[in-house]
């Protein structure tokens, strides 16, 4: 009886947690473009435009090129949707604990996390679009100068941790709940873990790969590169799996340097109800995302322009990487207790 | 297919020059900058013709881009508007008698909406989307067939 209560919570869960991400994503990407507009001193399009757009793109004819591979083509959108809330499923939201957080940690979602670019760049081969080939080549480029640093960051942490609570799972991000790096580590530490967190959010610029990351779909040069024979229903489904990606990313950067929750503070005060400390931190996650995804995304895709493919791998084998092994050797030295 | 009103407030424009003299190019970025701001109304300017609802079409079609501008129409997904900017596109323009020239855009592809001036004022680019509205809107209480495909 009981395990069929846990199918039953974590079926009706993932239904929930689906519509929470893709109603929520639309939103933090109507907040992302008019603060765009804002700071190139526009008026810009209304909070629910994306939702206008998604609705319009949806009543659209869906073209099959002629020379596609008609099943691939038509299943790389859904999968790229369907593995960024399958990775939602491993996080920790607000104080709610992830709803499959038992069977998976962050091994599970970093190979989830390359899953929706494998769509894009499959998709991109199959549209049979010499322009959409070159987009899924750079998109390629753009997975593999990413995930170096971001391997780093996430594995030096989870080492950091272990070393100071043996007795807990090193990779899970209850882990990382209930010990926040900024508490276990001291002075060397702590700015090890900023240099990282600056890292990882450049990273996440180049993961929704929006200016100035933005090579493979680069409108101006190569027309919407991966995406350019991708019409109605199926581009929904990557413009649906781009704002997903948004909080996907974002929730992976909360739980991991930012675990924190309002509710305990609050019932030191008052007491809370435990729905209303749940509705709390569900709010300030979603503060958290909107911050996140402004810092990340929204201030650097309006003030930079697009950097060239062999610019943006020295990005981040280089300038990153370099940042990230400094990182490394302070968080290293701080376990030694150097200082 | 059934057109929805959402279409109004979310036209997607790819852009195309048959070559025009960048005049009215350039009148339409104007459009599209913060003084004018066509984003306001939900215009967005995309990379390919497969993403758009609306083709901008400047100039007068030489022979070169006769070809082409079939090609691009027949890729750009249904529902769709055609809106024809400047002066060449609409009638020839001082290129009329031109041996180079296919002539207006309406003799290439079916154009429903018509912006004359050389170049035309950004303002008169916005009222093309506004014109487009009711397009759209004529072809829903016509039951919602798309403008051809």
């Amino acid at each position: 009886m009981n395990e069929i209560f846990e199918i039953f919570s974590a079926v009706v869960g993932t239904f929930v947690l689906g519509a929470f991400s893709i109603l929520f994503g639309l939103s933090v990407k109507g907040i992302d473009r008019k603060i765009s507009a804002r700071m190139q001193w526009r008026i810009g399009s209304p909070l629910r435009q994306p939702f206008r757009d998604v609705r319009k793109l949806l009543l659209k004819e869906s073209v099959l090129p002629k020379n596609a591979v008609s099943w691939i083509y038509n299943s790389s959108p859904v999968i790229s949707l369907a593995s960024l809330l399958t990775i939602l499923l491993f996080i920790p939201i607000g104080s709610i604990p992830a709803l499959l957080g038992g069977s998976g940690d962050i091994i599970v979602v970093l190979y989830l996390l390359i899953i929706p670019s494998i769509a894009i760049i499959i998709g991109g081969y199959s549209s049979g679009s010499p322009f959409s080939s070159v987009g899924a080549q750079r998109e390629m480029v753009l997975l593999i100068s990413y995930e170096l640093p971001l391997a780093m960051v996430i594995f030096t942490l989870a080492w950091r941790l272990n070393i100071l609570y043996p007795s807990y799972s090193a990779l899970s991000f209850e882990t990382f709940q209930k010990f926040p790096i900024w508490n276990s580590v001291s002075f060397l530490g702590f700015i090890g873990a900023g240099i990282f967190l600056i890292v990882i959010l450049l990273v996440t610029t180049a993961e929704l790969a929006k200016v100035p990351f933005d090579i493979p779909e680069a409108e101006t040069e190569i027309a919407e590169g991966v995406y350019v024979e991708y019409s109605g229903r199926n581009y929904a489904m990557f413009y649906l799996a781009d704002a997903v990606k948004i909080v996907v990313l974002s929730a992976i950067i909360i739980a991991i340097f930012f675990p924190y929750n309002l509710s305990p503070l609050l019932s030191q005060y008052y007491p809370v109800a435990p729905w209303l400390g749940y509705t709390i931190d569900i709010l300030f996650f979603m503060f958290k995302t909107i911050i996140i995804a402004i810092i990340a995304m929204t201030f650097l895709r309006t003030s930079l322009a697009r950097l060239k493919i062999d610019q943006i791998v020295k990005v981040y084998w280089f300038h990153l990487f370099t940042a990230s092994l400094i990182a490394m050797i302070l968080i290293a030295l701080d376990t030694m207790g150097v200082f | 297919m059934k057109i929805k009103k959402v279409f109004d407030k979310s036209l997607w424009v790819f852009h195309v020059n048959t070559g025009s003299c960048n005049g009215c190019d350039i009148e339409i970025l104007a459009a599209l900058t913060p003084r004018y701001d066509a984003e306001r109304f939900g215009v967005h300017l995309v990379g390919t013709p497969r993403h758009a609802d609306v083709l901008l079409v400047t100039g007068p079609v030489t022979r070169d881009m006769e070809e082409k501008l079939k090609r691009i129409y027949e890729q750009t997904p249904a529902p769709k508007v055609v809106i024809a900017v400047g002066t060449c596109g609409v009638s020839g323009g001082v290129f009329y008698e031109s041996y180079n020239l296919v002539g207006p855009i309406d003799r290439v592809i079916p154009v429903d909406i018509y912006v004359p001036g050389c170049p035309p004022r950004p303002e008169a680019i916005i009222d093309a989307f506004v014109k487009a509205w009711l397009k759209l809107e004529k072809l829903r209480g016509e039951g919602g067939d798309d403008g051809g495909s």
